[in-house]
């Protein structure tokens, strides 16, 4: 009963924290964002967005979060599978590594490849001899975005693999399925939900990178920058109204991602209710 | 192979897992149609040796043959088996019909005959109506039956079942029951060579033609349930089977005084004899006094222990004899002990007093 009593005020003061911090903290400086990015009219708005250089940097940002989803995807599945299936020595220091780049600044990962790719490293004239171009390129620009988001995919289906257990598996192993077969109709269905939240996760962390995709870019107007990089120039130039309209459009396709996160969530929901 | 009896034979196979030795020279045969069980405890390595005749595992020496063939390097589909799984392993986002259907199209049947295959399965289980339901949408007992189907599609030779083991302890006694006649009933009218794996004596007894006994990864005994039952051939056999009570120096008792003085031996309940003191027996000079200390109802007849030597040795008696009450004294006559030699080698002994009166040689 007397639980019942306290319930009343201590959960209005735990809403009213929550709420004064999200309007504080996230609201607030969306909306105004937002208030920026229109504060000139529709028309300079427009104009900031379709300048051509933001538009470059819209699809270049769209084309590194396409190779990073490709690659994580394949990553985090196998990464997922061999962790979970197979015991073998240094599996807990795979684990671990996996988690590295969460834990790890992605500034010091843009460092990393620079020094390990760049015009200092032993590997660099071997590099040069084959054309290859990493540091202020794009393959650059991938690497860092994926080094940053690499353990997003495999977190996801980890646990979802380990709860599954192996003898659905060893099941339809015995009937003679093959391993292809075997992914595709028994274990695909257990993790595609998770698989496609680790995705997600993935793709809006691929959008927004900054710190490492910073370091190795070389802010090449119309080549190698990302929008939140672009972001940052017009900013540095006292461009408020570009930097904020081009910012309203990135935090756009992030709430487009949150979305589709939410609808992915209740159709797993509604799935493994039914 | 028809000069050769024996379906599924191991040849000296053994088994480690990294420091555990799993399987230590097992020898059997299995002739065709049978329906055995290994029957041991937990740990005993009776599912390593189904998992290895199944190709699941495989073994570190010997040879496993099935149907006069070395299967050892012939892969697990290819063996001709089919496979209960302990908890079923049910393919959890695929139908009824879809998990019954898998390993014929795993096998490249035509479609037309996997619909009829799988149709006459459901039929054959009792599962019509049910075709299009998920595994989590059925009772225990209908993915038993579907699991069951699953294996026996493809039409293997050789039925293997984990599944009477383990989980099963946790079903209720009734429904446990009913399983297992339900497949004893299935595998007979199939006629189809099964081995099954369980810990418990009295499901084997029922259901098995056959029974191996293993311990500590070894076969102990191989033989029928009723031999099984009545001559044990090792103490480990002799004190799983039944519920036996062990008594040490065995040669205490009146009518085993002849016996070893070291030797210990087994009793089992079913051959004392517990009598009031008011009553008349036959063989009163190899009768013992003994104190009742437990009297339990068990239904069709009363469980007592009594305590003799310092030792309580167990009996029954029927409801319809005059009731032994706690504290009482008794007379107690023993039958038959099976004792065990220093090789673990386990003899019957009668009761001299029996011996005397009619010298059969057993």
């Amino acid at each position: 009963m007397t639980a019942k009593k306290n319930s009343g005020p201590v959960k209005w003061i735990l809403i009213g924290i929550s709420a004064v911090f999200l309007i504080t903290m996230l609201i607030l400086p969306l909306i105004y964002v937002m208030a920026t990015a229109f504060k000139d009219g529709a028309a300079s708005f427009w104009k900031a967005v379709s300048d051509e250089y933001a538009v470059k940097a819209v699809l270049l940002t769209l084309k590194v979060t396409g190779i990073t989803l490709v690659f994580n995807t394949v990553f985090g599945l196998a990464a997922a599978w061999c962790i979970t299936r197979f015991q073998f020595k240094g599996k807990k220091v795979i684990s671990t590594l996996i988690d590295l780049p969460l834990t790890v600044s992605p500034i010091i990962a843009g460092l990393i490849y620079v020094l390990t790719y760049g015009r200092q490293s032993i590997l660099a004239p071997y590099l040069k001899a084959a054309g290859i171009k990493i540091i202020f390129a794009v393959p650059g620009i991938v690497m860092a975005t994926i080094f940053v988001t690499l353990p997003f995919v495999s977190r996801e289906i980890i646990p979802v693999l380990t709860a599954q257990g192996t003898d659905e598996e060893e099941a339809a192993a015995l009937m003679g399925a093959g391993g292809w077969r075997i992914f595709r109709e028994i274990t695909f269905p257990h993790i595609k939900w998770a698989l496609l939240y680790g995705v997600v996760l993935c793709s809006a962390r691929a959008m927004g990178e900054f710190g490492a995709v910073s370091v190795l870019s070389g802010h090449l107007r119309g080549k190698t920058n990302t929008m939140p990089l672009y972001i940052e120039l017009l900013y540095q130039g006292y461009d408020f109204t570009g930097a904020f309209a081009v910012s309203a459009l990135l935090v756009l396709m992030a709430v487009i991602i949150l979305v589709l996160r939410s609808v992915l969530e209740q159709r797993g929901k509604g799935e493994n209710d039914g | 192979m028809a000069e050769n009896q024996s379906y599924v034979e191991l040849r000296g196979v053994n088994k480690t897992f990294q420091d555990y030795q799993a399987s230590k020279d097992i020898h059997f045969r299995i002739e065709k149609g049978k329906l055995v069980a290994l029957l041991g405890p937990s740990g005993s390595g009776k599912t390593t040796i189904l998992r290895m005749i199944a190709g699941l595992e495989t073994a570190d020496s010997g040879e496993i043959l099935i149907d006069g063939r070395v299967v050892n390097d012939i892969p697990a589909n290819k063996r001709g088996v089919g496979f209960v799984f302990q908890n079923y392993a049910l393919f959890r986002y695929k139908t009824v019909y879809d998990n019954i259907a898998f390993g014929l199209r795993v096998n490249k049947w035509e479609k037309s005959k996997i619909r009829a295959r799988v149709q006459e399965m459901i039929e054959l289980v009792g599962l019509t109506g049910l075709e299009k339901r998920y595994p989590n949408q059925l009772s225990g007992g209908q993915r038993q039956r579907v699991a069951f189907a699953r294996a026996l599609a493809p039409n293997p030779e050789l039925l293997l079942l984990d599944v009477l083991d383990e989980p099963f302890a946790a079903i209720d006694a009734k429904v446990r029951q009913e399983l297992r006649s339900w497949l004893r009933e299935m595998i007979n009218k199939v006629g189809i060579t099964s081995i099954f794996v369980t810990h418990d004596q009295d499901e084997a007894i029922e259901v098995a033609d056959d029974i191996i006994i293993t311990n500590h990864g070894r076969v102990e005994q191989i033989g029928n349930p009723v031999d099984i039952y009545r001559k044990p051939e090792t103490t480990f056999v002799a004190e799983f089977m039944g519920h036996p009570t062990r008594v040490e120096h065995i040669s205490r008792f009146k009518g085993f005084t002849g016996l070893a003085p070291e030797l210990h031996a087994v009793i089992r309940p079913e051959n004392v004899s517990i009598t009031r003191k008011n009553e008349k027996i036959r063989y009163v000079i190899s009768a013992e006094d003994g104190v009742v200390e437990r009297v339990l109802f068990r239904g069709k007849e009363a469980e007592i222990w009594v305590r003799i030597h310092d030792i309580l040795i167990q009996g029954t008696r029927k409801i319809e004899e005059a009731p032994i009450e706690e504290g009482e004294h008794v007379n107690i006559f023993i039958y038959r002990a099976y004792v065990s030699g220093e090789d673990e080698k386990i003899q019957i002994v009668e009761n001299e007093v029996i011996a005397a009166e009619n010298p059969v040689v057993i």
